[in-house]
């Protein structure tokens, strides 16, 4: 009975939440932050950072005339040189950086350029701002390093020719691996995003901290599997269409079941998140101090 | 009798410290609709009363109340208030219009709400011309008037307003200030940190002086010179016979000092006793048959109270 009356109590409570407000708030933050991290003077060095793979797959397949030739005639080792390089340089340089850039600078910029007061002085709750600023930088994020991991494959794919490009795509295990390495790129945003948005909140000074993280990630293949699992890379390694190896030095461990490996990297952003929630509960603003 | 707690900003036993250094300390005050004014040198505490007012940063000790709300309910506080802090920044690539428009979006306004809102702040500070240019390029003074702008647009209760004065013209100044004067008129509190002194004395109700992190005295502006008792006020009597009145009121022990004007037709002088002087000298006039034509306290303004209380220029110079 008291179970019961719990759930209703619960369920009255949450339908008494003011979730239209908050959507329309939500928005409102989506509008002013897109248009920034799209647009702002700091968003240049991810258009660059966002480039670079893609560019290094043009160099590749057009410009050495002899790569352009070992890709079409050895597809299968071409698409392991790919996910080595993808998981080499796109997900733990590329994006590991992009999202640093982004989504520490979604507070820490703000408290630099003295415009987050604002956003304190409505009538917002923190928790509310910390869900826009952060979907915010996912949209950013996603949408351009979503573009360089399909440029990279699309300069792939391209010198595998036509037909058989086409072929692969929609009828062979192409397909399924291109939407694997963009899930694989958009789960990063998510996981190393929600990681960046609370070292920015949490730390004056977030370099040394990001560091830290770029170096964890970095030794993440020398790690016993316990302390594996106690990083972004390790979830989105076990999601990898084409195996990568680690190395000869590398402690092997059993992959991460997708099953696992998706929930698991959505449930630890959202841990992450509800820190930065708390935080920001408390936080001050003293722009002088800074 | 006081009003009741729903009407008034009340800081009671209030303490910030940020880390060792004193922020403001022990601090109890009501605050009542009208215009009150915060004045005291750099460093003083003004503004670290406004952030704990808005909640930016929190006490370390005791309580603030803003009508009845605390400031760690944002939803519920910034229906009521608006703050126009003294940052020069924005948020980049927006107009004027744009600017408010944006942020009344964020306090939950649908756009059709939002745009009326946004024209009539704009209006109020007479920036609708300009509200289709990019804040980057507006004057000074005009970027104040937007923040200005942006704090009045919801029609809060209370104003917070950190030099809201600063960079403005005296035309724009004296537009400004009776727009303050008309919404503490309208009942709003409007909390205003100044250093321009004459100004703070020209259109402020109440003022609270501040030094080194400390109240050290409130009220109204004549209330609070009043305060002083032990220290003597300065009267400029204009006559025609300021020698022959000296040489009457010296020997009286509530004047401390007579001294002609250089223009030798008027006498300052010092008493501890203004009420008793006053009738002295009416006393006098009748007497000797001298004229006079006026007697006026030349200290009573803020900046010779802030002399008094803190041996400072209220932060001027």
């Amino acid at each position: 009975m008291s179970s019961v009356f719990t759930a209703k109590a619960a369920k009255a409570q949450a339908s008494s939440l003011p979730w239209a407000l908050w959507r329309r708030q939500i928005g409102a933050i989506l509008r002013l932050e897109v248009k920034k991290n799209f647009w702002g003077r700091r968003a240049l060095l991810i258009y660059l950072l966002a480039a670079f793979p893609v560019l290094i797959w043009f160099g590749l397949t057009y410009l050495d005339k002899q790569a352009h030739a070992d890709i079409s005639q050895n597809w299968g080792e071409a698409k392991i040189i790919f996910a080595n390089i993808f998981e080499g340089l796109i997900l733990r340089t590329v994006i590991f950086f992009g999202c640093a850039w982004i989504f520490m600078n979604l507070f820490r910029g703000e408290i630099v350029d003295k415009s987050l007061h604002y956003y304190f002085l409505a009538p917002l709750r923190r928790e509310i701002l910390v869900a826009g600023k952060y979907i915010s930088g996912l949209v950013a994020s996603g949408v351009l390093f979503g573009l360089s991991t399909a440029g990279s494959l699309f300069f792939l794919y391209l010198s595998k020719g036509y037909p058989s490009n086409v072929e692969d795509l929609f009828s062979g295990q192409g397909g399924p691996e291109v939407l694997a390495y963009l899930g694989i790129t958009l789960l990063a945003c998510v996981g190393y995003g929600a990681v960046f948005l609370v070292i920015g909140l949490f730390f004056r000074n977030p370099i040394i901290p990001a560091l830290l993280a770029y170096g964890w990630e970095w030794i993440n293949f020398l790690l016993p599997p316990v302390l594996k699992k106690v990083s972004i890379i390790h979830y989105l390694h076990s999601l990898m269409p084409v195996p990568v190896s680690e190395g000869p030095f590398a402690i092997l461990a059993q992959p991460t079941p997708v099953w696992i490996a998706v929930p698991g990297l959505l449930l630890t952003a959202g841990v992450v998140m509800l820190l930065a929630g708390l935080r920001i509960r408390r936080m001050e603003i003293r722009y002088g101090a800074e | 009798m006081s009003a009741p707690r729903e009407e008034t900003i009340v800081f009671d036993d209030v303490s910030k410290f940020y880390g060792e250094i004193l922020g403001v300390n022990r601090v109890s005050l009501t605050i009542a609709p009208g215009i009150t004014s915060l004045v005291g040198p750099n460093g003083s505490g003004k503004t670290t009363l406004m952030n704990l007012m808005t909640g930016l940063i929190q006490p370390t000790r005791g309580k603030i109340s803003i009508l009845g709300i605390s400031p760690t309910d944002p939803q519920a506080l910034f229906r009521k208030l608006g703050y126009c802090g003294q940052f020069d920044s924005f948020p980049k690539g927006l107009t004027g219009f744009e600017f408010i428009r944006a942020l009344l979006l964020v306090h939950g306004y649908d756009r059709q709400e939002a745009e009326a809102m946004s024209w009539r702040a704009l209006e109020r500070v007479d920036l609708v011309e300009a509200a289709h240019r990019k804040v980057e390029g507006y004057s000074k003074g005009m970027r104040q008037r937007v923040r200005l702008a942006q704090a009045i647009a919801h029609e809060p209760a209370v104003m917070i307003l950190d030099e809201p004065l600063n960079g403005l013209d005296p035309m724009a100044r004296a537009e400004t200030i009776r727009l303050f004067r008309q919404l503490a008129t309208d009942g709003l509190h409007l909390i205003i940190s100044s250093h321009i002194l004459h100004e703070v004395d020209m259109m402020s109700d109440g003022v609270i002086l501040l030094n080194n992190g400390y109240v050290v005295a409130e009220g109204e502006v004549r209330g609070v010179r009043d305060e002083m008792e032990q220290h003597p006020m300065q009267i400029l009597i204009r006559c025609d016979q300021p020698s022959a009145l000296a040489s009457r009121v010296f020997a009286q022990d509530s004047v401390v000092e007579a001294r002609v004007h250089d223009d030798r037709r008027g006498l300052y002088i010092k008493t501890r006793d203004a009420d008793t002087f006053y009738l002295l000298l009416n006393r006098i006039a009748v007497e000797s048959g001298m004229s006079i034509e006026s007697v006026a306290p030349v200290d009573d303004d803020l900046n010779a109270v802030y002399q008094y209380l803190i041996g400072s220029n209220g932060g001027q110079g």
